[in-house]
């Protein structure tokens, strides 16, 4: 038996925690993806009848805070016969309120791209696929992808919230960890160390893509 | 399905409960706006130690979150000898974490002063505080008004993880009320379009606030 020195010998506990923090973050994200292009692409639409439920979608997941979102799927919609797990209310409710703010992210990136370009496509004869999928896409992903990373690290922030509707995260081993153990300062500070190296890839990750970026852009 | 009856009994509670949700926005507003510009001009500080220092503060209260923070300054302040209010710490909390995120809007806003001005404020001799109050903040704070502006919506719609160190705002009292009589129905909806009324209507005010400072 190794024994670990003081605070660490905690961490161990607080990993068990880590894993459902993963799996919301990876899942979730991934939601927040599908719904940011589609959400985005929608508000770009002529169409009123895609555009305007795109707007009310956004206006209405960026309205009412997250956490209240995560409290009326969990305690509510169970009285209209729709019982979800913790987990897959967190995976769906962060999905979809990160969803709607990267939606904004894909929709000033796409706006972002000269209109000459559009009329080049035009005047080369291309389809308004290929315009869009040739030569919007490809240099309005680049500009996407810092922002995206930003916002993986605030919907990794989010995902601490499904500690209150009961999901054991590492946000609610560490309360629990706190109630055993009752050493709070050490309990508390090594979750906050445990979520900022969560973060700290994300962070590198999104500072190479600005450089990247900065490089591409001179 | 929706019982009218049950919602305004419930309604006259949660609003009295929306002016302790309003305080602790404006309060912890507050703080984040001073602590905010204080942070911003201590990163610029020529004083390598101090402004890595900041950084790394910054840096950190901005990627962990504000829900640990808040158990953190609830639960272990108290052990050092500060015991506070669950209002005091959540005020702290918000402020703390919010001001990381002002701090960079402050320095985009310094930023976009012209150098040219700092060297003439500086040829004329003027004291450093006489450049920074007189002339660099009343220029660069007027454009990132508006964006200051979402970040009090954001903190506003931030402010039910207070419920979370017993604070009893809106989201606490329709869960208490939920609890009580087995309807969460009625009181966590009303919480919901308490929020997204209040934050929409604010959000078409500082619409106003950017057209006019873009003018």
């Amino acid at each position: 038996m190794i024994l670990i020195p003081a605070p660490f010998d905690l961490v161990p506990y607080l990993l068990q925690g880590v894993g459902v923090t993963v799996q919301l973050l990876i899942a979730s994200s991934a939601l927040a993806l599908i719904m940011s292009f589609l959400i985005g692409y929608g508000r770009l639409s002529r169409y009123r009848i895609i555009s305007l439920p795109a707007t009310v979608y956004l206006e209405f997941f960026r309205g009412t805070s997250l956490l209240v979102q995560l409290f009326w799927a969990y305690f509510v919609l169970p009285f209209f016969g729709i019982t979800l797990s913790a987990m897959t209310t967190g995976i769906i409710v962060i999905g979809l309120n990160y969803g709607a703010y990267g939606s904004e992210i894909v929709r000033s990136s796409i706006l972002s791209i000269p209109k000459a370009q559009i009329e080049a496509g035009i005047a080369l004869n291309m389809t308004r696929f290929q315009i869009s999928y040739r030569v919007i896409l490809p240099q309005a992903l680049v500009i996407m992808l810092p922002s995206f990373g930003n916002l993986a690290i605030e919907l990794l922030k989010g995902t601490a919230l499904v500690s209150l509707i009961t999901l054991n995260d590492l946000m609610f081993q560490g309360t629990v960890l706190r109630n055993t153990t009752l050493r709070t300062a050490e309990v508390f500070s090594m979750v906050l160390m445990l979520y900022f190296i969560l973060a700290y890839p994300i962070i590198l990750g999104v500072r190479k893509l600005e450089n990247r970026l900065s490089v591409w852009r001179a | 399905m929706w019982d009218w009856s049950y919602t305004l009994f419930v309604l006259p509670d949660i609003l009295k409960a929306l002016k302790i949700t309003i305080l602790a926005t404006f309060l912890g507003f507050a703080m984040a706006s001073i602590l905010g510009l204080i942070l911003a001009i201590c990163r610029r500080s020529q004083y390598k130690p101090l402004s890595m220092a900041v950084g790394a503060f910054v840096e950190f209260i901005r990627t962990t979150p504000l829900l640990a923070q808040l158990y953190f300054i609830f639960y272990v302040f108290p052990q050092f000898g500060l015991a506070l209010s669950p209002l005091a710490a959540g005020v702290i909390g918000l402020g703390l974490h919010y001001s990381t995120y002002l701090s960079e809007v402050y320095r985009a806003g310094i930023d976009s002063i012209p150098q040219a001005q700092w060297e003439a404020a500086t040829a004329l001799s003027f004291s450093t505080r006489h450049i920074w109050l007189k002339i660099i903040l009343p220029q660069a704070i007027p454009p990132i008004l508006p964006v200051m502006g979402n970040y009090l919506i954001g903190m506003f719609k931030d402010t039910p993880l207070l419920s979370a160190i017993t604070l009893v705002e809106i989201l606490q009292v329709a869960k208490l009320q939920g609890s009580q009589y087995f309807r969460y129905l009625e009181p966590i909806t009303i919480v919901g379009l308490l929020f997204l009324i209040l934050s929409y209507v604010s959000s078409l005010g500082i619409k106003r606030l950017e057209a006019r400072v873009n003018h």
